[in-house]
């Protein structure tokens, strides 16, 4: 179907899965009837009988301490069923992971509530009530004085000498080491981190007063090459700050709970990220056993990072409806989900980059703070760096970052987390070197990027480690043309009236996923073959598309399989989290392993009953048959036939390497037909990376200082296609939440009272429909990865940081270099800007 | 804070109230809005009813049935729906008309049902997105045209914008993509899927077309 109205970039209509009978095709997935009719169940849509609803009382003040509590006249009022204070948590519980290892429980970090708030909008106590008005009027009962304590929002004010400390003892967490181990005994565990102060001299702070980052002592470092050696060879050196905002996740679906126990289990539904991932973290959370842990989540309405397991929002309705013994409603509502609900970090950066004279990158020094809010460390720090290095492939590096606490709501991973800062950080650095040396911005980053087993990151044992494969290159190159790169730069003139035009491209690339998970399936005896997922229904539909690998294996069509999702009581097998754009390749594998563990099974049952050896046998066109002919059954009659032979065939005995949940879902299965189950234990050689070429083309008025995108494009290097159109809008989708970042998203805040002015959506405002071009085009190159069998990697977190970066360096081709060092640009910006001929934005100041 | 009132709402049946006065209504009748934007009382468990907060019968004509439900002076269309008629498709994403999740027709007119209080739509026919396809089970051609081209990922926004497509397709059949884009502009989709929303809803366009043609 032909989009456009427009018409201004070609649509060449590419047909994706060569080859392929189910792989690479589009078709109807299983949970679209009910979303389209409004039949889908969100969390807030369960109504259990008697349900209690429960308001929270948030911290007014950045950091204090409740010097005084009274809840007796709110615990009186009718309708008033239950309060629930710090006090009343479970201890946090160690963490066994699945390879065994201890993460030992952190007393500082979050807890679902807390007499201590450390941002302002934390909860402080939860009200169970017959309804939401008793809730409220209950809290505004409750008698509490606070003693306010020093606070810092901004990662340098915290950093100056003698800055005020974000938590009483300091302003960053600090990593002891493990213990000796001890002959016989099991691995110690590293202790958990504590909080240190970190604070910088006046004169490490010098290069504050001209706008650039100041470089004080960093706990973490690493390099590789001879960096001094690349800035002594090099043609142009620069050296710049740049600060990206900090952005809530803001999925439309708020973290609403509803809890309630049975027979000493909690069922919880709500919205996550993973349903079997998430079930051990509610069970760490209340500290109890995984067993007693029953989650239903079927539909989320979006996460991007901040519905990664379970958090606050589930552990307050569970511990409520314990102690109010009925069940527990928890809507959040837009502002408590700006509070509570995550955001990424900003990043600050200073590059010092020495280009050759053909622009290839030949010594990198990066330097990044975090403003990390007051709990754990997120890894956007550490990622920014390892990215970098591996998209534009420096010939010598050194990265030097510390993530600081801040008194701002808790950050957690959100699309391209670190990724998207790094690129955003580096991008217009590149632009302006292109403009320095005279060459063209395609020419520059085809110079630098990464190809095939492409290294990133420092040495670990002696190697740089390095990607499984990279074809960005190929991307770009047909993205350029695709887009007419040459021609839009070669049109004239770029300013016609009060309009200018310009064009932008930018690299991008993220991990694309991880190894070693589990797939799970039954052929009925009706012949029908149900695939058990345990991957979360965020809206990416990897739920349902990663089993069509399984199902173009097994030779069965779509239409006989079924996919059972969204609850955790129906066995579902060991399943990654769906963050980190891991899903489509870790779980394709998986689908793979086990759809080859069925034919196996299939061939042995087929040897049994009709002679022969298994390796006589093949699978296809739901039969098993002799190879050239010959004897043959269905796959329904071979489900009957495991039934009858019990054991490994029925799912009674299944493989010693999987995981323990996956054995237990396993068990529960066994006897319904052929079960097959397997661990994902591919080789690979190589970290698994995905990779964007992004082009987008701005018209500025530099009257009004307003300015649209008129064309995006972004090309994509992510291995085989599942699914073409649930592909299409995860890479388009995830570049548009890119260029919120680019466009207006930030958070702001009232400085000298510590609270944030940006908690709604017109404060922060994610793009609209109007925000971005009517004819959006995307392509993807469907080169397999060859170190994964069905030879796919993850999409989600790739486009993030190219949608952001080509819209900057749009619009710095547009209105120069000395307009903006920060994102996002807003119109007051360009036009401040372009007035006083330099960029007018405070350059380092947190949430302005 | 500006005066200037958001069109969008301006737009109320008669009788109805501006987005401004519905605001500060729900909040007296509220009692509190300090700690809590979301304020709706759920149940009539409640024995000791607070001054504003009285419940009343009222029938009210919803996807062509006639419902009847206790409704609360202040409450909203959208709280009604979910709540007390159990239909959950409409859905709050914001609870204060910035989000477009909640809309529904209100004689065939999109609206905001998070702004709507429940009392003023009495006399008039509301339509959500249950009521959308036809009794045997045949969706809307705008339904279909989300099935056709795979439209939406996580979908929470997809009841509104499909209710706000089917009112702006109905007198404006034959729309640019850009057109349709200005038309649908009231709602927001987090997952930023607006280039396949926008190329489902050409399709759901391309059905109505169709469909009108039989």
């Amino acid at each position: 179907m032909s989009k456009g109205d427009t018409g201004s970039v070609e649509t060449t209509p590419r047909v994706y899965g060569a080859g392929h009978k189910l792989i690479g095709k589009n078709y109807v997935t299983a949970d679209l009837y009910a979303k389209v009719t409004g039949q889908a169940k969100y969390a807030e849509d369960f109504h259990a009988e008697g349900m209690l609803f429960c308001k929270l009382l948030l911290s007014p003040l950045p950091h204090a301490r409740v010097k005084h509590l009274d809840v007796r006249q709110a615990l009186a009022m009718p309708g008033v069923k239950a309060i629930l204070t710090a006090d009343e948590l479970p201890p946090p519980a160690d963490t066994l992971t699945d390879n065994g290892t201890v993460i030992r429980a952190n007393p500082k970090s979050e807890r679902a509530l807390t007499m201590e708030p450390l941002y302002q909008g934390e909860p402080i106590l939860a009200v169970a009530a017959v309804d939401e008005f008793t809730a409220a009027e209950a809290i505004e009962k409750i008698r509490i004085e606070f003693e306010p304590l020093p606070f810092a929002i901004d990662p340098l004010d915290t950093l100056r000498p003698g800055g005020p400390n974000p938590r009483t003892d300091g302003n960053i967490w600090v990593q002891s080491p493990t213990p000796p181990a001890v002959v016989g005994a099991p691995p110690p565990a590293p202790p958990p981190p504590t909080i240190g102060a970190l604070k910088w001299t006046e004169a490490e702070f010098a290069d504050a007063k001209y706008g650039r980052l100041p470089m004080g002592k960093t706990p973490d470092e690493w390099s590789f090459g001879d960096i001094e050696a690349g800035f002594k060879d090099a043609a142009l050196v620069l050296d710049e700050t740049f600060v990206t905002p900090d952005t809530s996740h803001q999925p439309l679906e708020t973290r609403s709970a509803l809890a309630y126990w049975q027979n000493g289990k909690v069922y919880v539904h709500t919205g996550t990220q993973s349903t079997a991932q998430t079930v051990p973290a509610i069970a760490r959370w209340l500290n109890i056993d995984v067993s007693k842990v029953v989650l239903v989540s079927e539909y989320t309405g979006g996460g991007f990072g901040s519905k990664v397991t379970a958090g606050v929002s589930l552990i307050i309705p569970a511990l409520l409806s314990k102690k109010a013994n009925a069940p527990v409603m928890m809507r959040i509502s837009r502002e408590e989900e700006t509070f509570i609900g995550r955001a990424r970090p900003s990043l600050l950066g200073r590059m010092k980059v020495g280009f050759s004279k053909d622009g290839r990158i030949i010594a990198l020094d990066m330097f990044v703070i975090s403003n990390n809010g007051p709990y754990d460390a997120n890894g956007d720090v550490p990622t920014s760096g390892r990215i970098v290095s591996l998209l534009y492939q420096p010939v010598a590096m050194r990265w030097r970052g510390v993530t600081m606490l801040t008194n701002t709501p808790p950050r957690s991973a959100q699309s391209a987390p670190g990724g998207l800062q790094g690129i955003v950080i580096m991008e217009p650095i590149i632009a302006k070197a292109a403009r320095k040396l005279g060459l063209d911005q395609v020419a520059i980053r085809r110079v630098n990027c990464p190809e095939g087993k492409a290294p990133f990151g420092p040495e670990v044992k002696g190697k740089r480690p390095y990607a499984t494969s990279a074809f960005l290159r190929e991307a770009l190159d047909r993205g350029a043309e695709q887009f007419k790169w040459s021609e839009r730069v070669a049109r004239t003139p770029k300013r016609i009236g009060t309009k200018v035009r310009g064009v932008g491209v930018s690299l991008s690339c993220y991990v694309g996923g991880t190894v070693g998970f589990d797939g799970l399936l039954v052929i009925k005896p009706d012949g029908r073959v149900n695939f058990q997922s345990g991957i979360g229904n965020l809206g990416t539909e990897s739920v349902i598309d990663v089993h069509r690998a399984g199902a173009e294996v097994l030779g069965v069509p779509w239409e006989k399989c079924d996919v059972t999702w969204g609850d955790s009581s129906k066995n579902l097998p060991f399943t990654c989290v769906s963050g980190g754009s891991q899903t489509t390749h870790a779980m394709t594998r998986a689908a793979y392993a086990t759809a080859m563990d069925a034919r196996q099974k299939l061939k042995e049952i087929a040897a049994k009953k009709l002679g022969g050896k298994p390796e006589n046998y093949d699978v296809a066109n739901e039969r098993v048959f002799r190879k050239g002919g010959g004897a043959g059954m269905t796959l329904a009659q071979a489900a009957k036939y495991a039934i009858q032979l019990g054991g490994i065939y029925d799912g009674h005995e299944v493989s010693a390497d999987l995981n323990r949940r996956t054995k237990a879902s396993a068990v529960a299965l066994a006897g319904q037909g052929l079960l097959a189950a397997a661990k994902d234990n591919y080789p690979r050689d190589g970290v698994t990376f995905s990779y964007i070429a992004s082009f987008s083309e701005v018209e500025v008025d530099v009257e009004t200082g307003k300015y649209n995108i008129v064309d995006f494009l972004a090309y994509a290097d992510v291995g085989s296609v599942i699914h073409p159109r649930s592909l299409g809008g995860q890479v388009l989708g995830r570049s548009i939440l890119g260029i919120g970042h680019a466009i207006g998203q930030k958070w702001v805040y009232d400085p000298h009272y510590g609270a944030m002015l940006s908690t709604r959506f017109y404060q922060s405002k994610p793009p609209t429909i109007l925000d971005v071009p009517v004819d959006m085009q995307w392509a993807a190159l469907d080169i397999p990865d060859p170190e994964t069998p069905v030879g796919a990697r993850g999409v989600g977190e790739p486009p993030v940081g190219g949608g952001c970066a080509s819209i900057l360096n749009a619009l710095s081709d547009a209105l120069g270099d000395e307009i903006f060092q920060r994102a996002p640009v807003n119109a007051d910006t360009i036009l401040t800007s372009l007035e006083a001929g330099r960029p007018m934005q405070h350059p380092l100041m947190a949430h302005i | 804070m500006s005066d200037i009132e958001d069109p969008k709402t301006i737009e109320c049946p008669p009788n109805t109230l501006t987005r401004r006065d519905l605001i500060k209504r729900v909040i007296v009748g509220g009692v509190a809005v300090s700690s809590a934007s979301y304020l709706f009382r759920a149940s009539t468990l409640l024995r000791q009813s607070a001054p504003g907060t009285g419940e009343r019968l009222l029938t009210i004509n919803v996807n062509g049935q006639q419902r009847r439900a206790d409704v609360m002076k202040q409450e909203t269309l959208a709280w009604t729906l979910r709540h007390k008629l159990g239909l959950t498709g409409t859905k709050l994403g914001c609870d204060r008309a910035e989000c477009g999740s909640c809309t529904v027709l209100i004689d065939g007119v999109p609206h905001y049902s998070c702004s709507v209080l429940t009392h003023t739509v009495r006399d008039r026919k509301v339509l959500t997105i249950e009521g959308l396809a036809s009794s045997d089970g045949t969706l809307h051609p705008v339904q279909q045209g989300v099935i056709d081209e795979q439209g939406f990922q996580c979908a929470f926004c997809m009841p509104g914008f499909i209710m706000a497509a089917v009112a702006f397709l109905k007198t404006n059949p034959n729309p640019t993509r850009s057109e349709l884009a200005q038309g649908l502009s009231g709602n927001l989709c987090r997952c930023q899927d607006y280039d396949k929303i926008l190329t489902a809803m050409m399709r759901g366009a391309e059905n109505m077309r169709g469909a009108s043609r039989v």
